[in-house]
Formats: C-alpha cells, sequence, structure tokens
C-alpha cells in the first residue's frame, strides 16, 4: 500500500495515496469533478479547464488533473467560484460550438451535452456569427466536423499514445485549431476507429454508423468479436434487427474500451447480400434451394450409409459447438477423422509446461509483466489487443520488451532489443537477446506458429534456462482457435486433451488427400481455399454462411448463423473463456448448433439435450480446465480456463501448423465480405510501424 | 547596423553602453572595451558564488515576468547526471517591445558572455538562442558573431584558454506570440507545436529535452558580465531595492522622441516621458500609457506619476512587463485600442485551452461590433464579464495578457464606449426575448 495522505474535499475528510491527482482521488471519495482533456491512462493536458477547484493557499483556481494529492490539502470543488468558472468555460465552449445536436451522432451520449446539463448555463449570451468550417472525411470510416470539436487532444493521444499510430496531430491555432491527419488530407492509420469512440462531442464521426439512428433506439447486446484470437469484447448497437454499431464504450470485457477496426466494424458482413438464407442441394449437377427438411433428411441418410468420413471443424464455432460436433462424430459418425485449422501449437506447449504452474499467460499478463517477449508475430497486426497491452504495459509500468521476428514490427519502436531472423532460425535471434533477458525479474513469452512442434520444447526450455519466471502464450489465428482445440476437434486427442479412444483419425490434410473418402462434413470452415480434395466420389456436406471455394464443390450447403447470432461460449489466445448473446438473426440461417442436433434427430440418435447451456454444462463437468465460475461468464467477464498440467499424449507434426498471417485488415472468409474492410485504405505497414 | 533614435544623457548606460561605437559587434571592440573580464572572472568562482553574486545584483527577469534571476540560476538541482542546457528566450514578441533585438544587433558579445557565466554556474554545455520567426534577419547576424566567436577561441572547447567548454547555436522560431512562454519555447525548439507545458515542472529542473534548463531574456543574459566585473552590488546599486540595476525601455506612441532608451529601475515614468522621451507630441495631452508591452492593464495619465521599477507597477495594479512603454495622447480612440489589443491575442492564441481560446475571438468579434456601430450597453458589461471569466483560468498567461488591458480600457474608459454604443440607433440593452 503507498503511503495515504489525508485531505478535505468539500468539508468531507478523504485518505488517498500519496501523489495521486486530485481529479482521482475525488472520484475515489465518490466526488466528481467534471473534466473532457483528462483521459485514465493518457498523458495529462490541463487542457479543458473544466475541472478547476478551489485549493486552500492557491493564488488561483486549480487544475484538479495536474494537482497531486498532499497532507493537509483542502479543497472546495462545488464553492461559488468553481462553479461560476465552470459555467463560463462552458459558454465559452458553446460560443462557437454548432449546437446541431438534433442532428448529430453523439446526441444523447454526448459528454458536452451532459456537461452543460448539469454544470452550465442557461441562457446564450453569445450573439456573434460562429466560427464554421466544413466537415472532413478522412477515410471511409473517420470523419471529422471541426465545429463540433472542443480540441480536448483524446483523439490525439489515443492514436498516439493508445494505439503507438500517430496518425492525428492538430493544425492552425487559436479558434481556428483543428485536428488533422499527419498525411495531410486522409489518414493511412489502423482504421481501429478508437478516435471516434474516445471523442467526447461529435466531432468525429464513423462513417459506419453516422445518420443511422440515434442512440437510445438501439439495443445493446455484449457479445465477443467473431475476428481474431484475442476475445475482445465488443457491444453491438442492434436497431430492426441490423447491426449498426460496434463498440465498447462501457469498458467491460477484458480489452475495456479497445477495438480495432475489425471488431469496430467488420460486423458487416452479418448483413452481406450474400449472405446464404436457404439450403442448397445439388440436383442433377446444380446447387438448388431446397427446404430445410429434405436438405436434412439427406444429409442423414447419407450420414447413416457413407463408408469413410471425414469432419472438419472450425475456429470460429462456439464451444458448444465444437464440443458438440466431435461427440457426435465419435459417437454417431463413429469416427476420428476430426480436424479443423490449426494456427497454433497449443498442444505441445501444454504438454512442455505439464508439472509446472502458473506458466500460462493472460491478457492481463501482458499489461503487468516486467518484460514482454515476442517471437516470430507482428503481434500489432495480428493480435492487435494483445499489442495494445503491451504499449500500455511499456507506457504506464516501462515494461522492457524484446522482439524477434521476420521483419520491422511496430513494438520495435519500444522495445529494449530486437532481433531479425528467419522463420526457421529464432532462435538465434534469442540467444542475441540472452544477457538482457536474464536481467528481467519475470517474462511473458508470446510465440507464433514458426514456433512448432519441437520449437515450442526448444523455447521453453530457453525461458527455462533463464532462471526468471516465465509464462507463456501460444498465438492463434481466430476467434475460438483455442476453444476449437481444447474441445478437441483433433483426430488424436478429445476434449482436454485426452487420449481419443481407438485409433488417432486423420489430420486435415490426410483427410483432403484421401482417394476413398465418402463424406466430407465441413462445419464452418473452408478447406478447400489450401487443399485440393483428391476424393472426387466424396459426398460433401458444408454449414456456412456464405458460398465459399468449398461450399461450391458441396452437395448440400446448409446456411448457418454468425456468432453474433447465437449464445455459447468461445474461449480467446490465452484460453479465457466469455460469452457470446446473440444479438441478430438472419432469417432461413440455423445455427450449427441446433443443425447438428436436427441432423441427430434425422439419424435417431440421441445427444441429450442440443441447448447451448446444456452442452456448456457438459463441457464443464467433462472437459479438463473448464470447471469455470458460471457466474463470472454469465456477467460478461472472462473466466480463466485452469491449465491441464499433465502430458498430453500427442506428437504434433510442424507442417500440421499454419497461421494465415493475417493482417489487420483480414481474418479469412468473414473480412472478405466486409464491405468496410475491404474500403479502408490498407496502410503499408511500414509506414507507422 | 544602425541606431533608430539618438541616445539620451539622461540614460545610465550598462547594457547599452557599446551602442554606437564603430563595430559595436566585433569581438575586437568587445574585447577593447571590458569583454570577457566578467567571464574569466567567473571561472574562478563557484557555483554558488556566481549565483550569490547575481541574486546581490537583484537583477530579475527582463523577458517580462520578473523572476529573480539568481534565484531561477539556483533552482536548477547540482548533482544529477544529466546534461544542462542554457536557453535564452529572443522571441521578442510582447508588442510594443524592441530591445532585444538591438543587443543582439549592437552587442551580441554581452549576450554571449552573458550566456557562458551562466554555464558556468549551472554547469551546462550546450545553449540556444531562440530566435523569434519575425526577426529572421537576425538569425544571419548571430550566426556570424558565433562564427568569428568559434575561430577566435570564444566558443567551442578551451574557451578563451581557460578550459571550459560550450556550444553555441541558434533556433528561429516560426511566428508565434505564444513561443515567447518559456514552456511553450521549449516545446518549439524541440521541434514540437508551440504549446505550452504543465509547470511545474519549471525549466529549471526540467527543460529542453527533459533536462534541467536556465531560461532567460536577453537582456537578461546582457546583464550579467558587468554584475560578474563589478560586482552585485555596484549594479543593484544603480536601481532601488529589490530592483537592481538599468533596464532597456522601449517608448513609443504619440511622444516627441520615441526610441529605446537604458534608464534606471525606478525612474518616474512621467519625467521620463517629459525629459528623455521630449514629451507629448504637438504639445497634446496624455491620456494612457501602457507601461511594459500590451499585456499590461493600461493607466490613466493620472495613474502615471509611478516609478518605473517592478513593486511599484505592481503596488499600481499593472505590470513593468517586458519594457514596451507605449504613451497615448488625448485624441486616441481607446476602444478602438481594446480592439487592436485584442485582434492581437485571437490572432496569438495557439488555441489549447477553452477559455482562450474561445475568450479572445468572442471579445475580439464584440469590439469589432462597437466600433463598427453595431454595439449595445450590454456588450459592454459582457466585455468586461468576459474578460473576467478568462482571467486566471487559462493554461497559461497569455489568457491573462488578453484579459488585463481589457478589462482595465473597460474599467478606466467606460464612457467611450457608452459613447460608441449611443450612436447605435438599434442599441437596446434589453436582451431581445424569443417569443
Amino acid at each position: 500500500m503507498a503511503n495515504m495522505v489525508k485531505l478535505t474535499i468539500n468539508d468531507a475528510a478523504v485518505e488517498a495515496p500519496a501523489g495521486m491527482l486530485l481529479i482521482d482521488a475525488a472520484k475515489l471519495a465518490g466526488i466528481e469533478i467534471p473534466a473532457f482533456c483528462y483521459y485514465e491512462g493518457m498523458s495529462l493536458q490541463a487542457a479543458c479547464r473544466m475541472c478547476l477547484v478551489e485549493i486552500e493557499k492557491a493564488p488561483k483556481l486549480m487544475a484538479a488533473c495536474v494537482v497531486p494529492v498532499t497532507e493537509g490539502m483542502v479543497v472546495k470543488t462545488e464553492s461559488p467560484a468553481v462553479v461560476k468558472a465552470r459555467k463560463t468555460t462552458l459558454e465559452f465552449l458553446l460560443s462557437n460550438h454548432p449546437l446541431d445536436c438534433p442532428v448529430c451522432d453523439k446526441g444523447g451520449e454526448c459528454e458536452l451535452q451532459d456537461m452543460v446539463f448539469k454544470y452550465g448555463v442557461q441562457e446564450s449570451r453569445y450573439t456573434e456569427v460562429k466560427y464554421h468550417v466544413p466537415e472532413k472525411q478522412w477515410s471511409p470510416v473517420v470523419f471529422y466536423d471541426g465545429p463540433r470539436c472542443i480540441l480536448c487532444y483524446r483523439c490525439v493521444r489515443v492514436c498516439g499514445e493508445g494505439m503507438g499510430v500517430g496518425a492525428l496531430g492538430i493544425v492552425n491555432r487559436g479558434v481556428a485549431s483543428e485536428i488533422a491527419p499527419s498525411h495531410g488530407d486522409h489518414l493511412e492509420c489502423d482504421e481501429c476507429g478508437a478516435c471516434i469512440d474516445i471523442c467526447p462531442v461529435g466531432a468525429l464521426t464513423s462513417g459506419a454508423y453516422r445518420y443511422k439512428t440515434r442512440p437510445w433506439e438501439m439495443e445493446h447486446v455484449g457479445t465477443i468479436c467473431t475476428h481474431c484470437s484475442n476475445g475482445c469484447k465488443t457491444t453491438l448497437g442492434v436497431r430492426n434487427n441490423e447491426i449498426v454499431r460496434g463498440n465498447n464504450r462501457d469498458r467491460s470485457g477484458l480489452n475495456g474500451e479497445f477495438l480495432c477496426v475489425k471488431g469496430r466494424y467488420a460486423f458487416d458482413f452479418n448483413h452481406h447480400p450474400e449472405r446464404l438464407q436457404t439450403p442448397l442441394l445439388r440436383v442433377d449437377g446444380k446447387l438448388e434451394e431446397v427446404s430445410w427438411a429434405r436438405a436434412l433428411q439427406t444429409v442423414a441418410d447419407k450420414f447413416k450409409t457413407s463408408g469413410k468420413k471425414g469432419v472438419v471443424g472450425s475456429t470460429r464455432i462456439s464451444n458448444e459447438e465444437a464440443y458438440l460436433l466431435q461427440k457426435f462424430a465419435r459417437t454417431a459418425l463413429g469416427t476420428n477423422n476430426i480436424d479443423h485449422h490449426r494456427s497454433g501449437d497449443v498442444v505441445t506447449l501444454l504438454d512442455s509446461l505439464s508439472g509446472k504452474t502458473a506458466t500460462l499467460g493472460t491478457a492481463d499478463d501482458c499489461y503487468n509483466a516486467k518484460a514482454v517477449l515476442i517471437v516470430g508475430a507482428d503481434l500489432s497486426q495480428q493480435q492487435p489487443f494483445l499489442a495494445n497491452q503491451i504499449r500500455a504495459n511499456f507506457r504506464h509500468h516501462k515494461a522492457g520488451v524484446y522482439v524477434v521476428t521476420t521483419g520491422a514490427v511496430r513494438e520495435d519502436k519500444i522495445a529494449k532489443g530486437s532481433a531479425r531472423t528467419t522463420d526457421s532460425d529464432w532462435l538465434t535471434g534469442l540467444e542475441s537477446l540472452r544477457e538482457k533477458l536474464k536481467g528481467e525479474s519475470e517474462l511473458l513469452v508470446l510465440f507464433g506458429d514458426s514456433v512448432k512442434g519441437e520449437g515450442v520444447r526448444k523455447l521453453v526450455e530457453f525461458g527455462e534456462s533463464l532462471g526468471v519466471p516465465v509464462k507463456y502464450i501460444c498465438l492463434v489465428d481466430y476467434a475460438n482457435s483455442r476453444g476449437a482445440m481444447d474441445m478437441g476437434l483433433l483426430p488424436d486427442l478429445g476434449p482436454g486433451y485426452h487420449a481419443v479412444e481407438g485409433e488417432a483419425g486423420l489430420t486435415l490434410p490426410e483427410m483432403m488427400a484421401a482417394p476413398d473418402l465418402e463424406l466430407l462434413w465441413v462445419v464452418g470452415a473452408n478447406p478447400l481455399r489450401r487443399h485440393t480434395l483428391a476424393s472426387s466420389n466424396a459426398f460433401v456436406v458444408v454449414q456456412d454462411m456464405f458460398l465459399t471455394e468449398t461450399a461450391q464443390r458441396a452437395d448440400v450447403v446448409l446456411p448457418v448463423a454468425s456468432a453474433y447470432e447465437k449464445n455459447g461460449t468461445v474461449t480467446n489466445v490465452c484460453g479465457q473463456v466469455q460469452r457470446l448473446k446473440k444479438a441478430a438473426e438472419t432469417v432461413g440461417a440455423k445455427t450449427d448448433l441446433t443443425i447438428i442436433g436436427l441432423i441427430a434427430r434425422g439419424m435417431g440418435v440421441n445427444l441429450g439435450k442440443v441447448d447451448a447451456d446444456a452442452v456448456f454444462a457438459e463441457i464443464q463437468k467433462t472437459v479438463r480446465g473448464y470447471n469455470v465460475s458460471l457466474p463470472v461468464i454469465v456477467t460478461g467477464g472472462a473466466a480463466q480456463t485452469m491449465p491441464v498440467n499433465g502430458r498430453v499424449p500427442a506428437t504434433v507434426l510442424p507442417e500440421l501448423i499454419q497461421s494465415s498471417r493475417d493482417t489487420l485488415f483480414t481474418t479469412g472468409t468473414l473480412t472478405r465480405y466486409s464491405k468496410i474492410l475491404n474500403e479502408v485504405l490498407e496502410a503499408p505497414g511500414g509506414l507507422y510501424r | 547596423m544602425k541606431l533608430y533614435n539618438p541616445p539620451s544623457p539622461l540614460e545610465t548606460k550598462v547594457v547599452s553602453k557599446r551602442f554606437g561605437m564603430e563595430n559595436s559587434w566585433k569581438l575586437d571592440t568587445y574585447l577593447a572595451t571590458g569583454g570577457f573580464e566578467g567571464f574569466k572572472k567567473a571561472m574562478g568562482m563557484s557555483s554558488d558564488e556566481i549565483i550569490n553574486e547575481v541574486k546581490a545584483s537583484s537583477l530579475r527577469g527582463r523577458g517580462g515576468a520578473g523572476f529573480p534571476t539568481g534565484m531561477k540560476w539556483g533552482f536548477v538541482p547540482r548533482n544529477v547526471d544529466a546534461p544542462k542546457y542554457i536557453v535564452v528566450n529572443a522571441d521578442e514578441s510582447e508588442p510594443g517591445t524592441c530591445k532585444d533585438r538591438l543587443l543582439m544587433e549592437h552587442d551580441p558579445f554581452q549576450m554571449i558572455e552573458g550566456i557562458l557565466i551562466a554555464a558556468k554556474a549551472v554547469g551546462a554545455s550546450i545553449g540556444w538562442i531562440y530566435i523569434r520567426g519575425e526577426y529572421r534577419y537576425l538569425v544571419d547576424h548571430v550566426d556570424s558573431v558565433l562564427k568569428e566567436a568559434y575561430q577566435r577561441g570564444y566558443m567551442g572547447k578551451n574557451i578563451a584558454g581557460t578550459g571550459f567548454d560550450f556550444e553555441l547555436y541558434t533556433q528561429i522560431g516560426a511566428g508565434a506570440y505564444e513561443c515567447g512562454e518559456e514552456s511553450a519555447l521549449l516545446e518549439s525548439l524541440e521541434g514540437k507545436r508551440g504549446v505550452p507545458r504543465i509547470r511545474p515542472p519549471f525549466p529549471a529542473v526540467s527543460g529542453a529535452f527533459q533536462a534541467p534548463t536556465v531560461l532567460n531574456n536577453v537582456e537578461t543574459f546582457c546583464a550579467v558580465p558587468d554584475i560578474l566585473r563589478n560586482g552585485g552590488k555596484w549594479f543593484a546599486d544603480l536601481g532601488t531595492p529589490k530592483n537592481g540595476g538599468t533596464r532597456m525601455v522601449c517608448l513609443a506612441g504619440h511622444v516627441n522622441r520615441p526610441g529605446v532608451y537604458e534608464v534606471p529601475l525606478g525612474m518616474n515614468a512621467m519625467y521620463f516621458i517629459r525629459e528623455i522621451g521630449g514629451g507629448m507630441r504637438g504639445g497634446k495631452k496624455m491620456k494612457a500609457l501602457i507601461p511594459g508591452g500590451s499585456s499590461c492593464p493600461l493607466l490613466r495619465a493620472d495613474e502615471c506619476d509611478i516609478a518605473m521599477d517592478y513593486d511599484s507597477m505592481a503596488k499600481a495594479g499593472t505590470m513593468l512587463g517586458s519594457g514596451g512603454m507605449m504613451v497615448m495622447d488625448e485624441d486616441t480612440d481607446m476602444v478602438k485600442v481594446a480592439l487592436r489589443i485584442m485582434r492581437f491575442y485571437k490572432h496569438e492564441s495557439c488555441g489549447w485551452c477553452i477559455p482562450c481560446r474561445e475568450g479572445t475571438t468572442w471579445l475580439q468579434k464584440m469590439l469589432a461590433r462597437i466600433v463598427d456601430g453595431n454595439g449595445a450597453l450590454r456588450d459592454v458589461d459582457l466585455i468586461g464579464d468576459l474578460a473576467k471569466n478568462m482571467l486566471g483560468r487559462t493554461f497559461c498567461p497569455l489568457g491573462d495578457a488578453a484579459a488585463l488591458p481589457t478589462i482595465s480600457i473597460v474599467e478606466k474608459f467606460r464612457p467611450e464606449f457608452e459613447a460608441y454604443v449611443a450612436k447605435n440607433p438599434f442599441a437596446s440593452s434589453e436582451l431581445v426575448q424569443v417569443a
């Protein structure tokens, strides 16, 4: 506990840690000191002058956002002088503010409105002509309306300090000051939209959301982003069954208010015109629309009669769906031929760490670890939230950051040590940093897909040899990549990494290459984008949202609901379980869970109660590590799965692990159907890494 | 290099004593007239001895705020393992002020010697002269002087054979009044946007590039060599208690002999205007006085029988400021004066904080409207009120600088505003009622 000091705020005795800013100390004591420019975690500005308070013995009003508390300080936050100062500051602010609240996107959730409502003046004494400049569009998703801007510089800071991009600055001076992109008239950046969310007024607005709705006409559904593996909570604004906005202003979830371009904008695949809404059946060589009943019956019949079968699962379906899929495959279909696109070698990592405790890193560790080592991953491109955590860790805790990558990465800017290697000789890079790493008191290692198989064991050996506590995060690609493995979408391992009964099944490449495969069931994946199917006679059943390359080859295509249209859970890259909440619905589509249940019924197989909650209860009981706290998940929190802590009976062939090495603007099929992601200018990474 | 006005026999010449000499800006002239004696003396003194000598001189910052120089130097931490810097504030941008340019034109070595003495006192080895953007021509001049200093061994390694090393550079501003504020100057010096910093920490602790920095005005540095040469007491005795020495006053406006004159602190303002400035032009009566740059509250003629030192001016509710004295005669339109001053501050407000950014614009628009004949009585009250709402609430003193003269003009010359308003046939003191 830090040294506490005693002070008086509004005649109440308050205790706060020495050195804490007065504005925070007041907040601790339940006293609000209003401010626009003060923003937790960002550099101090003292520019808005809203937080002026009276401090005994000070010659004038002081900005509470830059004054640290001291012993015996006597503060008044509601004295007549303070109240008047606030009123007049707001009067000044409103003098050139357009007051176009009725057509402003921010109307209803605007901090300026709230401030004027609570602290402002009733009458406008301003009778001059207002200063005006036209609105500007900086990118397909970012618009800037200068006159509305109150110049709190939050956007400049979140972009520079938070994102490490620095795409925004200030031009002109005095009343003509405005925010401007550093590339002149347009943005070359992550297009993350953090600047829009952090804007207290309607100066920065979103190209995806503007003029679509009033905020109070939306329902707000907190669910988990379905793109990368970081598992950010995104609060979807839904109106008339249409998702119109994604943000996380309530800072719930492990990501706080952080979201990248995908979490904030790339929900629009959900309403893409090419979304499948009717089952398709191949009749005379052509896919035709048929009823659900006919499609399901065809599938059930084929499942009963086919010989050699293969099942390909997904990295995006929920844990419940993945669990039920493998259970169905292993029991009803009687096969271990089940696999999915594996993007990181979690299996070998868990095995190498067997017998050790506290060795699996979490998203919180990325923010709190004294030192972080990144091996073989362009974190700011592929794991944007973890990268953000590390940047914040550096900013707030001066964490030591070390990078071993094939090319330049954004983390180089904050790194204590960087090494450039090829995909195969990353160990040499590590060795070059050994002495520096030994000097750290603890270390968190994040590694990408170039570290796999025996490589993972070598990495763990290296970590052991440093003589400091080391934690690991095995980076994977997609929203439920980790869950797919935990749930046993693997030919040799069942749920919880137990060895399967009987012989191990075929891996994904083996299924594709098997000339005698009679049935291929693909649930939410697109293997034919990378592989070719050797068996030309195989009956192919595909469950997907779009007519992907695989679906085009299919004999039956079943339209499915997206992650935003279902309940369930997913597990992020760090093994944290979070809850999906249904935000919208697409007519004609069914969830994978329902479809599996219906096929089972068609086959006369009893899978028990097919319902997300019931399946999750079974997962809690049967899957190692998943006996997590239900209340944490139900209330929108992230529950850490327990480490497996025991040998994992599998040998992973390195060629099975292949990350897509996505960028900020791609994550497979879904992003191909996101209009916005395809519109934004993909910044030449090197410019701002 | 020419002088713009003939000197007056009533001046006390300390920093301007070489003005008018042939080649006064050359090193040989400087050395022949006692140059670098103060520096050589300082080389034999400890840090504390130098700082105490400056404290004894009661030299106060000549940029406008009047902070005691010796005390400022004393704030620089001694035993820190960081470089220390000297920065010269040559961003002379207070309207009515034009002394630093003369000092740099005519006697730049004096400033350089002052810098070296300060460097010795605090242990600095690098310095910058930050020259305002509008003085672009001066950069070439100062650079050529620096070149001579380097060539002759009075800058760089082993200065004048004393073993002391120092590097001095010039840096040009981009033309912003705000960059005369010390922390904004440092931001600009570092290549950033010229907006002020949160203080504390003050530059003495964390200044240029986060290192301890001594930052003083040109004239302040210029006074230092003679303080070292002749002793602090000698300098202090030239002025009045706590207001040591002489200072350059830039006399402008409706007087017979406008110009830059060096006078001891504490000289009576009316005496100065009458005897050195040659009295009012055309025999007119005096109406108002800006005592030290446009950011000072104005004085009415009847308030001007006052000693020109920091403390007397403060007692009269104004400031000695930067030495930019402007005299206005009876024909002066004070409403237009207020507008002219506000136009300047509106143009120069950096935009960082709300009250200054919005307040200066609003006030400028209202004053313009009154001058245009569209004012109402309530506007006059509003001007005073808005200016008071800016006062003391802004991030840096620029807001105060805009508010103070405005408040004083409205209070002291209110009838002139009322006369403007009375000429407006549509003026109403009532608020417009809507429905």
